[in-house]
């Protein structure tokens, strides 16, 4: 009898590849254990956090109405932070847009300018923006306006730089061929190309702004987050809950106009 | 040689007092990858008449084509257009050398997001400042002569139609308008029939040629398509590995050329069609 | 040559380019709300100018005080950073496990019907509000400290990836599902023999971006005392330091593009 002798063991991956797999699970876990060890959590709060938070629940209910019309304003407030702030970053953010983008930057030092830009506004959030405009112009929503303004400016020109750097060449070629001049070609063949996705931007990057500054008042940079610190502060939280409904409106209003905005957009 | 009896044909005419209308003097291109794509190209145009470029992939007909408006620069060689020569001017000088050569492409290059109105006159971005060019305000005369040209090319009506709502028939000649709205000196065509169906093809072919006619413009055509080649254009210029093997009238363009150009093949079959269909 | 006068007296010489809008009535519309949005928008934040153009000295003032930063206090801000990344790490480990779970609760093609809408409604509730207002929460039920900031990234990721987790879920093929449900498997083999691995790739993808957004995150809810560099910045702001708030903010970009810049290595090897 010639039986065909097949193995019995099969494994996935041969054993180099599974040596790499332990170790990128053992570097993870390692991560972990020193991350949550050197935080020295005190295990002791644990133990009463469910009757903290019951009792949170208790207090917060029922949401007191009586202070709804006195928040309406500052969350009106709250969105022309965000829809000032998000207007200022266009006129901005086009330019720089066009010195980070590799294809229509002047030279290798201002594209390194373009994308310093880039980096320094998308990396620091806004609300620490808010607290650098605040040491600036004092609290209020100029500071507010400023900060939304700072961290957009990075957010929109990173995506249309890789739009302008995604533009049909074609184009660009046919416009460059009948002489006209450098800014000529980037008006007529470039901006025609990336508006759909400058509009769309600016819209997604609004509706972010409504939720961003909705805490820009925990800086002192105006709008709703300002009642909402100060209610939190003198524990009155049937207070909260009504500005944290107030808030939970806004912004699931402002996402669906966004999204019904950009799904128009062709 | 046939290319050889056309040299001294138009160096003949080259003889009179006026330059020639375009003059291109031992043409290269080397790319920075090494690739020698063009290899010392003479060619003269005295008058009004439509050249096909033909030639294999990579022959180096579109490089020759880009390097006449410097789309692609050339590594050595002149290139005199109305006894300018293209190759030393400063990009200053260049733009304007430019506003005088319309360029027809295969894949159209339209703006696709504009009407065709503004496509057209984007032809006209050279004259016109960059603020007036924001707004589309082109000069009257433009705009009726956009307007004409629209008509000339079968397009009346279609003014306010965005470019990439139109066929590829369409949208050619849309190209062709916006090229002719230069007013040109010398028309450049790459390719300009590679992406349309036989029908369109013999249309544009036709349109181009009764539009040189009728403009008293010489247009240089790279085209693959020998036959289209052959019914349309008054002059045959081969190329063959970045050198200029063929140049003479398209009837004596035998199979002993085509074989010099596209390399040993049974051409008979291809003659054939076409003097049937001739 | 027919009648070229004719034709040329029919061909118009004026012509205006057509808007973004459609019409220009919609157009006029268009920079007539904006302008009117404006005024009403200035008026009712009661932005006084004198008091902005009062700001601009004192901007300058605080930029030159700025420069050069000063990292003399180096182990304070190290001492932050490192804090900052343990929180994020440690929010995004727990984050992970908690996604699990609530993925796939909140897919619609293999959770109950009210299990479904109770994980979605968590997931619409947890991604409304800014990670600031949630951490202040902790902060509350938990005391100042670390431990609140790692709850609230922790929260906030487990939401997040969540509805990724989800999405991927519902996005799958069906038919392996089937399959192996068809060989007589309990749910939870069909979890792992058929939804795991058509969902693995994109999902590991997803949490290395996480722990980049985590990362930066944790630079912000200091500010309400969750811990972290935020905390360190917040309270250099208020000390008038604003040498030491430079170096601070130079600290903080460059860790972010650094571990944006590692995320995006990471998820290129992952494909």
């Amino acid at each position: 009898m010639s039986k065909k002798n097949y193995p019995d063991i099969w494994q996935r991956y041969t054993p180099r590849e599974r040596l790499i797999h332990w170790l990128w699970i053992g570097s993870a876990a390692l991560a972990a254990a020193w991350s949550v060890s050197a935080l020295e959590i005190e295990w002791a709060f644990f133990a009463d956090a469910h009757l903290q938070a019951a009792d949170l629940v208790q207090r917060m209910w029922p949401p007191r109405w009586s202070y709804l019309p006195l928040v309406l304003r500052p969350l009106v407030e709250t969105i022309h932070i965000a829809t000032l702030g998000t207007m200022i970053s266009i006129i901005f953010a086009v330019p720089i847009a066009f010195l980070a983008a590799r294809n229509t930057t002047l030279n290798g030092a201002t594209w390194l300018v373009g994308r310093a830009i880039l980096v320094l506004s998308r990396s620091i959030n806004t609300v620490i923006w808010g607290l650098v405009f605040v040491a600036i112009f004092g609290p209020g929503p100029v500071a507010g306006i400023c900060a939304v303004a700072a961290r957009s400016v990075g957010f929109i020109a990173k995506l249309v730089a890789e739009a302008i750097e995604e533009v049909d060449h074609g184009q660009i070629e046919a416009i460059e061929a009948t002489g006209a001049g450098t800014l000529q070609i980037y008006s007529t063949a470039i901006l025609p190309q990336i508006y759909p996705v400058l509009i769309g931007t600016t819209i997604y990057r609004w509706d972010i702004n409504v939720r961003e500054s909705s805490v820009l008042g925990f800086v002192g940079a105006g709008g709703i987050g300002l009642y909402l610190y100060a209610s939190i502060n003198q524990f009155l939280w049937s207070q909260v809950l009504v500005i944290l409904l107030a808030i939970f409106v806004v912004v699931i209003l402002s996402e669906a106009f966004s999204a019904y905005v950009r799904s128009r957009i062709t | 040689m046939a290319h050889v009896s056309a040299r001294t044909q138009s160096g003949a005419a080259t003889s009179k007092a006026v330059a020639p209308l375009l003059d291109v003097q031992c043409l290269s291109k080397v790319y920075k990858t090494g690739k020698r794509a063009l290899n010392g190209i003479d060619m003269i145009i005295d008058r009004p008449q439509v050249v096909a470029i033909i030639g294999s992939s990579g022959a180096g007909k579109s490089t020759f084509i880009r390097c006449i408006n410097r789309l692609v620069e050339p590594t050595s060689g002149r290139i005199l257009l109305n006894g300018k020569d293209i190759v030393a001017l400063d990009r200053k000088d260049l733009r304007s050398a430019r506003r005088r050569i319309g360029m027809i492409f295969q894949e159209y290059n339209l703006v696709e997001r504009l009407t065709v109105m503004q496509n057209v006159l984007s032809g006209r971005l050279g004259y016109v400042s960059l603020f007036a060019s924001l707004r589309y305000r082109f000069p009257a005369e433009d705009i009726r002569a956009a307007f004409e040209l629209l008509d000339r090319v079968g397009l009346a009506g279609y003014q306010d139609r965005r470019a990439d709502a139109l066929s590829g028939g369409q949208r050619q000649r849309v190209g062709i308008a916006r090229a002719l709205m230069q007013r040109p000196d010398l028309l450049l065509l790459d390719e300009p029939t590679a992406s349309l169906d036989p029908k369109t093809s013999r249309q544009i072919m036709r349109l181009v040629g009764e539009l040189v006619a009728e403009r008293k413009t010489p247009a240089i055509i790279n085209i693959h398509d020998v036959a289209l080649a052959k019914s349309h254009a008054d002059r045959i210029v081969g190329l063959s590995e970045g050198a200029l093997v063929f140049d003479d009238t398209p009837d004596q363009l035998t199979d002993a050329a085509l074989a010099r150009i596209y390399g040993d093949e049974d051409w008979t079959l291809t003659s054939n069609n076409e003097a049937a269909g001739a | 040559m027919m009648s070229s006068d004719a034709v040329r007296a029919a061909h118009p010489d004026a012509w205006r380019p057509p808007t973004l809008f459609g019409t220009r009535a919609r157009r006029a519309m268009f920079w007539l709300g904006i302008i009117l949005y404006l005024v009403w928008s200035l008026s009712t934040l009661n932005i006084d100018g004198k008091r902005v153009l009062a700001g601009l000295p004192r901007a300058l003032d605080i930029l030159m005080r700025m420069v050069p930063p000063s990292f003399e206090r180096w182990q304070i801000l190290l001492n932050g950073m490192i804090e900052s990344i343990q929180i994020a790490i440690a929010a995004s480990i727990v984050g992970m496990l908690l996604c699990i779970p609530l993925g796939i609760c909140a897919a619609r093609n293999l959770a109950p019907r009210p299990i479904y809408l109770m994980a979605r409604g968590l997931i619409v509730i947890g991604r409304t509000f800014h990670e600031v207002i949630i951490a202040i929460f902790f902060v509350k039920l938990f005391g100042f400290g670390p431990v609140a900031g790692l709850l609230t990234l922790a929260f906030a990721s487990a939401i997040f990836l969540g509805k990724m987790l989800a999405e991927d879920i519902e996005n799958m093929k069906e038919g392996p599902v089937e399959a192996v449900r068809a060989t007589g498997a309990t749910f939870a083999q069909v979890v792992f023999y058929a939804v795991t691995p058509q969902v693995l790739v994109k999902t590991l993808g997803v949490f290395i971006y996480r722990l980049d957004a985590n990362l930066r995150h944790s630079t912000v809810i200091g500010i309400v005392g969750a811990g972290g560099i935020g905390q360190t910045l917040s309270a250099s702001f208020s000390r008038y330091d604003f040498d030491f708030s430079s170096a601070i903010l130079i600290s903080i970009a460059a860790m972010v593009a650094l571990g944006e810049w590692f995320s995006d290595w990471v998820r290129r090897r992952l494909r």
